[in-house]
């Protein structure tokens, strides 16, 4: 597996298999194939950035690993569970809620437009999972609550309410929501698209704290190019549902060796 | 024709019962179509079960309120009160239309609202109560609120039935005093002595809940 611990963090876990595991995995919207029998593997810990056009697919592999969709064939493996079915007396059969329900509390995700929920205050945003879903302690989910809003730079924001904050300063909240969970994989869906050009570097800076400090399994598309050659091992570069290319952020970034690759990095850099 | 006080003096306070006949039946009616609206929102998106409780509800909202109330009066058991079965039938009667107004809501509420739920993997009763319906019913408020005033102004069918509203004293007064004119006069006034109340009050907490 190709990796280069560039910044200093804890690398992935050579023993034991993928952390991540796609096969085969196909996914159609209609007529339009998003995904054409993609196989690819992330390592525990590994910190992996797809990067591509609009419509290759990239953002499909975060919703798909965070069962917001579900594939048309193939199989997708989060630490040896599958995400489409589960075993049950030797055999496979198709996954019940209950399962889905188990292998997702592995995997958190920050969604583009925040998704906080509005009609809650911050606190509560962030402690709602932990509380119900996980069955932590309100007194144990309100320390952790402040802690991941002390490290997001928002602690004074704690009893605000969403409406109140700027889209950077929600970003960072989902941030500590999906933190809160205690997630082994974050799933970072171009979190910084929505938001105004100066409001990006103060999220960006909270993700790469959090690259730094945690051992978390990242899968992040973005289009912000410094920070993937900051923070990932490896660079996925995606063109109408496959890889079209992958490498360490050196290589993609300093070096691309595909013609597709090139064009678009001039594109997005030259843009932003 | 002059207009009679001293059939006034005689039939106000029979009305005044009479209103609150229609006031109770109207408020437990709504409590009804409220809650029960609310379930049959949620039971629609249920597979299989939904799409017979849609059609039984669509059924109900395309039926006038009287054949019904006459329906069920004549089919219901004898234990069973004229005011019973009057406010039953209104709140179901009503529950297909709050259930509408609360689909309207729910699915107003934004989609990222349910993957965030999902990504949290919320237990559904808080995607349901703590997310989704204090977002939804927000919305809907004042269209719940304006049946409030509609079915209060459907109350009158209630004497179809025997329940002793005001039209039910109204009528009866009215016929035996040969007053039919100050009747109605009475009952249309007091009807607007509660509507305009409640539709201010209605407008009031309408503008608090758009603020938010």
């Amino acid at each position: 597996m190709p990796l280069s611990d560039t910044t200093g963090a804890p690398g992935p876990e050579a023993a034991g298999g993928p952390l991540i595991r796609f096969e085969k995995v196909v996914k159609r919207y209609g007529d339009n194939v998003v995904l054409r029998e993609l196989d690819f593997e992330v390592a525990a810990g590994e910190r992996v950035t797809l990067i591509g056009p609009s419509g290759s697919g990239k953002t499909t592999i975060l919703r798909l690993l965070m069962t917001l969709e579900t594939v048309n064939d193939g199989v997708i493996w989060v630490n040896g569970d599958s995400l489409s079915h589960m075993e049950r007396n030797g055999k496979l059969v198709p996954a019940n809620e209950a399962h889905l329900r188990r292998v997702r509390k592995k995997i958190g995700m920050v969604f583009q437009q925040f998704n906080l929920f509005p009609n809650m205050s911050v606190r509560k945003n962030i402690t709602e999972g932990p509380v119900h879903t996980l069955g932590v302690s309100k007194e144990e989910a309100n320390q952790r609550a402040e802690d991941l809003l002390e490290l997001v730079g928002l602690k004074a924001k704690i009893d605000a309410h969403p409406t109140q904050l700027s889209g950077g300063q929600q970003q960072r909240v989902a941030i500590a929501r999906a933190l809160a969970m205690r997630p082994e994989i974050l799933l970072l869906d171009e979190v910084t698209s929505a938001l105004d050009p100066e409001l990006v570097a103060g999220v960006l800076d909270v993700l790469r704290d959090v690259a730094q400090t945690t051992d978390i399994t990242m899968l992040c598309v973005t289009h912000e190019m410094g920070f993937a050659r900051d923070v990932s091992h490896r660079v996925l570069m995606f063109d109408a549902g496959r890889i079209a290319e992958e490498g360490t952020p050196e290589q993609i970034f300093g070096d691309p060796r595909e013609e597709r690759t090139r064009t678009f990095l001039k594109a997005v850099l030259e843009t932003g | 024709m002059m207009w009679d006080w001293e059939f006034t003096a005689v039939v106000v306070p029979r009305l005044l019962d009479g209103l609150v006949i229609t006031v109770l039946a109207t408020l437990i009616g709504y409590l009804v179509a409220l809650a029960l609206g609310l379930a049959v929102a949620i039971v629609r998106r249920v597979r299989i079960i939904g799409p017979i409780v849609h059609a039984v509800m669509e059924f109900i909202r395309t039926t006038p309120l009287l054949v019904q109330l006459l329906f069920v009066f004549f089919l219901a058991p004898s234990g069973m009160t004229a005011l019973t079965v009057g406010i039953t039938v209104l709140g179901v009667h009503y529950a297909a239309y709050t259930a509408e107004v609360y689909r309207s809501g729910i699915e107003g509420v934004a989609k990222g609202q349910w993957e965030a739920c999902r990504a949290l993997s919320l237990p559904p009763l808080r995607v349901w109560g703590a997310v989704i319906l204090p977002q939804a019913i927000r919305k809907v408020i004042p269209a719940l609120g304006n049946y409030l005033i509609a079915m209060f102004k459907d109350t009158p069918l209630l004497y179809a039935i025997t329940v002793q509203e005001m039209m039910f004293h109204a009528s009866g007064l009215g016929g035996q005093y040969f007053r039919n004119f100050e009747a109605i006069t009475l009952v249309g006034l007091l009807f607007v002595l509660v509507s305009v109340p409640s539709a201010i009050l209605i407008r009031r907490l309408e503008r608090r809940y758009a603020a938010v």
